[in-house]
């Protein structure tokens, strides 16, 4: 489903990615771990295409489409949906809105979907305006529910929320990468996974791994890729040695 | 100011019959009316007024406890309105108001009586049509203590309208516990000159609320309406948008003077440059205390347009609190890539943020007002404005 070749991505005069590759295939979910400051992020926006993120080298396809240069909306369009972590507020465009927009020309019932994530109460209120961390994370669940990607992508989205609102977002998030398929006798799990959402999801704590059904994941480590492994395996390792192996893995 | 020359404009002759129902008027002129608020159904309105050219031609108060008259009615019942005519508003500032003072045409009186609570709003359409004229109006609003009244008033010219003036005095009391909504709706054309005068006081506990919205072109318009707070616990919000495409002079402002304790100001006020000129200007004067006054200027660029923001601060007593909040810029592309990775493309992004841009929360404002006012954003979108 997304195929990522040779990447590299600077951010004004650095290099900030030097060379990633990466494979994720349809329903599947990938977690990426990293220290601060590793490229974690610029990944991830430079896979939805903002303009500060900028590829001097390699290949990004999708769904069999090249998308290296393609505008954001057509990525969007296309299937890729992105949580963000500090999105801008826009005075005077309510949630109720945007949540509308967010499903192009699919009705879709705003209001269930918004009592699903407790944020029924916001609609009514400027998109981010004075949202907590919490609330900002359910607001773009919210909007990746109404979008319906095909991948998603995720960062941290355990920052800033406390306990109690971290099972619900757990929930939510896995509730969106199991997409709004059922298990059915009628289908086999391969067919299951094909209709699944795959999701590229960027954790520090690990704490969404007690929520969605992770399948693999890697650290991001100065702009490289390595060590694969099964998720709970590197965070087992992490929380034990740190990132320092990842510079021996690289050497 | 002077860039007006009034010897352009003729002030006599066009006089106009009495309009005995607004729906005899023409599909164009009712779209226009529309346009600025007025129903002409008038239905859910306390009254209407109607002023075109140089003649009154409509007014019906419809509720008890409202005095709706023209002016010149008003001045002969009332002997000269001593206590209200020229009294907020200096005759001799400048040429406009002398020119008002010297041919006056009409103008409304509207006083809401000790008390009365009148929900639905007044309406009125100050209107221009045909090529050349200059108008002269003068209004009064008073509300008495306790009442509460709402004003809608479309300034508007017929479509196809030429050169044309208006000159626009207005002076409102609103007296102890009183509460005036004021919503002006301004829809001239590339070759109007507009100067409105106004001025007024509010007494202990009163409460003002001025809304403005100005999104059609116009030649050359000034104002700056100025409010004093005279009584305790008074409190004044202007709400202005205004869009100036190109071609556009717009120097605009509104001044607030906190005269006693415990009184609010607030000014808000959204610009928005297509490719003409804005100034827009905001005073808060605090002389007694404790007061607090807020200023929001805030003007978008789009195209090769200027904002030129003049936030005034002026506090002259220790326990006064006055901020304000100014910005000129352009949609920030943070904004922009936010929308599109929710599958909007560049335009509909900009569009979007723009109609949030203007979106001011108007109070009181009755639905068919404020769905006249989407309609002249959605209309931006559609030109080639953005």
């Amino acid at each position: 489903m997304l195929i990522i070749e040779d990447l590299h991505v600077k951010i004004g005069d650095k290099e900030v990615l030097k060379g990633i590759d990466l494979k994720i295939s349809e329903g599947e979910t990938f977690i990426l771990f990293g220290p601060n400051g590793s490229g974690k992020t610029t990944l991830l926006m430079t896979l939805m295409g903002f303009g500060n993120y900028e590829i001097t080298q390699g290949r990004i396809t999708f769904k069999g489409v090249d998308i290296t240069r393609a505008p954001i909306y057509e990525r969007a369009r296309l299937g890729i949906g992105m949580s963000f972590q500090r999105p801008p507020t826009i005075h005077g465009l309510k949630t109720r809105h945007l949540v509308s927009m967010c499903a192009r020309d699919r009705e879709i019932d705003v209001e269930g979907m918004a009592r699903n994530v407790n944020f029924d109460e916001f609609l009514d209120r400027d998109i981010n305006a004075g949202f907590s961390g919490g609330e900002i994370k359910r607001s773009e669940l919210l909007q990746l529910m109404a979008q319906r990607p095909s991948l998603v992508l995720f960062d941290e989205p355990e920052s800033g929320v406390d306990l109690e609102n971290m099972a619900l977002i757990g929930r939510t998030a896995r509730a969106l990468l199991d997409g709004a398929v059922d298990p059915s006798p009628a289908k086999s799990m391969k067919e299951l996974k094909r209709l699944r959402p795959a999701g590229l999801i960027i954790t520090h704590t690990g704490y969404i791994l007690e929520y969605v059904n992770a399948d693999r994941g890697q650290v991001m480590y100065n702009g490289h890729l390595c060590c694969e492994s099964r998720p709970r395996d590197i965070l087992d390792h992490v929380g034990k040695y740190g990132y320092q192996e990842c510079v021996r893995c690289l050497n | 100011m002077s860039n007006v020359d009034l010897k352009h404009y003729h002030f006599d002759g066009a006089n106009a019959e009495a309009i005995a129902d607004l729906r005899s008027l023409s599909p164009d002129d009712k779209r226009q009316l529309l346009m600025s608020g007025v129903d002409v159904e008038e239905a859910h309105r306390s009254g209407s007024f109607m002023h075109l050219n140089h003649s009154g031609v409509h007014c019906a108060s419809k509720r008890e406890g409202l005095e709706l008259l023209d002016i010149k009615t008003a001045l002969k019942k009332h002997d000269g309105l001593p206590e209200y005519w020229w009294k907020m508003v200096d005759p001799d500032k400048d040429e406009f108001t002398r020119a008002a003072r010297e041919h006056l045409h009409g103008g409304y009186f509207i006083r809401a009586h000790k008390g009365a609570k009148l929900v639905d709003p007044v309406q009125s359409c100050l209107f221009i049509k045909g090529d050349g004229v200059g108008q002269n109006v003068h209004n009064i609003v008073v509300v008495e203590e306790d009442a509460e009244l709402h004003v809608i008033t479309g300034c508007a010219v017929a479509h196809g309208t030429r050169e044309a003036a208006h000159m626009g005095i207005s002076e409102f009391y609103v007296k102890k516990g009183g509460k005036l909504t004021f919503t002006m709706i301004h829809n001239w054309s590339e070759e109007t000159a507009v100067r409105p005068r106004s001025a007024g006081i509010i007494e202990e506990g009163g409460v003002f609320l001025n809304n403005y919205v100005l999104m059609k072109p116009v030649k050359d318009l000034q104002m700056y309406p100025s409010l004093t707070l005279a009584g305790r616990g008074a409190v004044a919000r202007f709400n202005s948008v205004v869009v100036a495409p190109p071609g556009s002079l717009v120097d605009t402002g509104n001044r607030i003077l906190l005269q006693a304790p415990e009184t609010r100001g607030e000014i808000i006020a959204r610009t928005m440059t297509t490719g003409g000129t804005i100034i827009n200007r905001g005073f808060i004067g605090a002389s007694a205390a404790p007061a607090r006054g807020h200023l929001e200027c805030k003007g978008l660029i789009l195209n090769n347009g200027r904002i030129h923001a003049i936030p005034e601060l002026d506090g002259s007593m220790e326990g006064v609190e006055l901020s304000h909040e100014a910005a000129v810029g352009k949609i920030s592309q943070e904004e922009i890539e936010y929308l599109m990775a929710r599958g909007l493309d560049e335009d509909e992004a900009t569009a979007t943020i723009v109609r949030g841009f203007l979106n001011v929360d108007m109070e009181g404002l009755p639905k068919e007002l404020e769905e006249a006012i989407n309609k002249q954003i959605e209309e931006l979108d559609a030109g080639d404005t953005m």
